[in-house]
């Protein structure tokens, strides 16, 4: 009995931490290395969503396409913001807060005028898992691959290809990364589209298992910014870490005493978590670092 | 030369008012704030009294527009918590004045409520400032806060969240909350209806008046300077943590005020006050008025609220938020600024061509 309370609760973190990483990595990426606080975000994802479910009802794809229906239309949404408005932001960090919280209402509301309050929802493929007199869905932990799978792909893109090196350098010193041939305007593009197509994997991989209404952006945001202040300056290991962090928490204290705690318990500890670390985990992180090579 | 000594007099009366933080300090300014102040007062004797308890809402939002203007314009505070202090201050004076039905529950209801909001704005400053968190994580914090209040108080539909009398009601709201009123047991004056309104007017420039007052003092130069550059402000050996903290308070105070003038209109409350949309309603109206004009971020909040009331049907928020885009994009420091800019631009170039007449006298704007 006890083995299957243990799994219960194992579930339950790796389902806070998949949605925790998933919901945040687009926005971390956009806001560590551009410096643009999207507000917008959560209707980044509600496009992915949106798109994928549309073209699984009304086209008939099956859902691996439509997801990549979702993503693609998602990267093509960035692009288009980035070129018409968002690259008037760069440097601007408020502004772009205001300005993308106006991107925001915009979308909300089109989306409502366009497609009603709701779409047809797809059903959540794969079923479940049975334990004793408990059952998960199998779909839920499969998040969790993708979810780890997401950070890896990224941490081989930044860390390991020349576009990722090209990128990195252009966010620590554009002027010198220019001098050195670099495109920075493009690589400004790129990131944002990259930081897009996440989002839009987001909406496509929670397609299945939330609500389709035209404010579902809304059920990510929280989480999104919480997760990237508390991860700090380091985006990957930072989204990381917050994940587990802030995962274990959501995870305990909506096992003890249901959503509405796990929620209370999540944003009070993310508070806290503002409050003595000012600059995040990563940023402890990196002062322990700096301490230590000190004391060599 | 005759009206010298009374041009003087103006003068002297003006100058507490007056000095390079605020924008508009010429005599075409204050004759047009004087226009404003005599259009609001007598809205209700050409419009009836009904239209007057309708507006009162509108003076309301603008004093919580200014709130946000204070910090923000004027210390470069960015906060998406004013509705919190906001909700807070409403939610107190709904619990104080339903469980004492008299006037002196109102009286002291409005105290508390007051009281609260700038309690917990001074304990949510000092939190963060003393922490040493800044800039846009301000922003994120306070919205979060708003955010755990609005989870919160959505959750609190049972019979075991009441206080009193006084039931929070879940999302349903609190209802059944007093109007607004002074006095002690029985004996009182009720203000609802036009006496709210003027009410409502009365608070809203009373502040307006005293902000350009403080801003323009020894402390609003130590806040202005903080915004510019922190680290050099410090340097001159300011405490630009407690600047901040106090400015920060200040802002809860007026918000917190706004809220009991909020609740006693519409005698009611619920949990939407503190959503993300609710939130983010004064950083539009300071955005697009001008951050750093408290008379553009009050006409901007009267206006767009009064646009949003017009334009009922579904496209009212498409319209602001691409107002809201488009005035970021092409103003960035907001419709008011963008104003004086013009108008000073538009005085060089037609004293351009006499530039060697004797320099004028008068300084239409800083």
């Amino acid at each position: 009995m006890a083995l299957y309370e243990l799994l219960n609760l194992t579930f339950q973190f790796l389902d806070s931490f998949a949605f925790i990483v998933l919901a945040t990595v687009g926005l971390a990426i956009i806001f560590g290395m551009m410096g643009i606080i999207n507000l917008a975000h959560g209707e980044f994802i509600l496009v992915g969503a949106y798109a994928t479910t549309l073209s699984f009802n009304l086209l008939g794809v099956p859902l691996v396409l439509a997801m990549l229906v979702g993503i693609i239309a998602t990267t093509v949404y960035g692009i288009i913001l980035e070129r018409l408005i968002i690259h008037r932001l760069y440097g601007r960090l408020l502004d772009s807060m205001v300005v993308t919280f106006g991107i925001s209402l915009v979308m909300i509301q089109l989306t409502r005028i366009v497609f009603g309050n709701s779409l047809d929802q797809i059903g959540t493929p794969f079923g479940g898992i049975s334990y004793g007199v408990y059952s998960y869905s199998a779909y839920r932990i499969m998040l969790a691959g993708a979810a780890i799978l997401t950070l890896a792909a990224l941490y081989v893109v930044f860390t390991r290809t020349t576009f990722g090196i090209k990128a990195r350098a252009t966010i620590q010193d554009e002027e010198t990364a220019r001098s050195m041939g670099v495109d920075t305007d493009r690589m400004y593009l790129s990131t944002f589209a990259i930081g897009s197509a996440l989002a839009g994997l987001t909406g496509a991989l929670y397609a299945p298992t939330i609500t389709m209404s035209p404010d579902l952006g809304a059920n990510f945001l929280v989480e999104a910014f919480v997760a990237v202040v508390v991860g700090g300056p380091s985006v990957l290991i930072g989204t990381s870490l917050a994940g587990g962090f802030l995962g274990t928490i959501d995870a305990i204290f909506t096992y003890v005493g249901g959503t509405f705690i796990g929620q209370v318990a999540l944003l009070t500890a993310a508070i806290f978590a503002i409050r003595f670390l000012p600059d995040g985990i990563t940023g402890l992180l990196e002062d322990i670092r700096a301490k230590r090579r000190e004391a060599q | 030369m005759s009206s010298d000594s009374s041009a003087s007099l103006a003068a002297r009366l003006r100058a507490p008012f007056e000095g390079p933080n605020t924008i508009g300090n010429s005599n075409g300014f204050w004759a047009s704030f004087g226009v404003a102040v005599l259009l609001l007062a007598i809205y209700p004797v050409l419009f009836g009294p009904y239209a007057a308890a309708t507006s009162s809402v509108f003076l309301v939002y603008a004093l919580l527009g200014v709130s946000l203007c204070f910090i923000w314009g004027f210390c470069g505070i960015l906060s998406f918590g004013q509705v919190a202090f906001f909700g807070v201050a409403g939610y107190t004076f709904g619990i104080v004045a339903i469980n004492l039905s008299s006037y002196t529950g109102v009286t002291l209801g409005i105290v508390a409520g007051i009281a609260v909001a700038t309690l917990f704005a001074a304990l949510l400053g000092y939190f963060m400032f003393y922490g040493g968190v800044r800039d846009v994580y301000v922003t994120i914090i306070t919205l979060v806060v708003a955010l755990v209040l609005h989870t919160f108080l959505g959750q609190t539909a049972g019979s075991e969240w009441a206080v009193g009398e006084a039931a929070l009601g879940g999302f349903n709201g609190m209802v059944g909350i007093p109007d607004l009123g002074v006095g002690v047991g029985d004996v009182g004056i009720t203000l609802d209806g036009a006496m709210h309104y003027y009410a409502a007017l009365a608070a809203l420039i009373a502040t307006y008046l005293g902000l350009r007052v403080l801003v323009n003092s020894q402390f609003g130069y130590a806040m202005v300077a903080t915004r510019e550059d922190e680290a050099r402000t410090e340097m001159f050996g300011y405490n630009t943590t407690f600047i901040k903290f106090v400015t920060f308070t200040i802002g809860g105070a007026l918000a917190g005020l706004s809220g009991v003038l909020f609740v006693t209109w519409g005698n009611y409350i619920d949990p939407s006050e503190f959503a993300i949309t609710a939130a983010a309603m004064p950083v539009i109206w300071a955005s697009i008025g001008g951050r750093e004009s408290i008379f553009g971020t009050i006409a901007a909040a009267i206006a767009i609220q009064w646009l949003e009331l017009q334009l009922t049907g579904e496209w009212a928020l498409v319209i602001v938020g691409s107002l809201l885009i488009i005035v970021m994009l092409a103003i960035p420091k907001g419709i008011a600024p963008g104003i004086r800019d013009l108008i000073v631009a538009l005085q060089t170039r037609r004293q351009e061509p006499a530039s060697d007449s004797p320099a004028p006298t008068e300084e239409v704007s800083d």
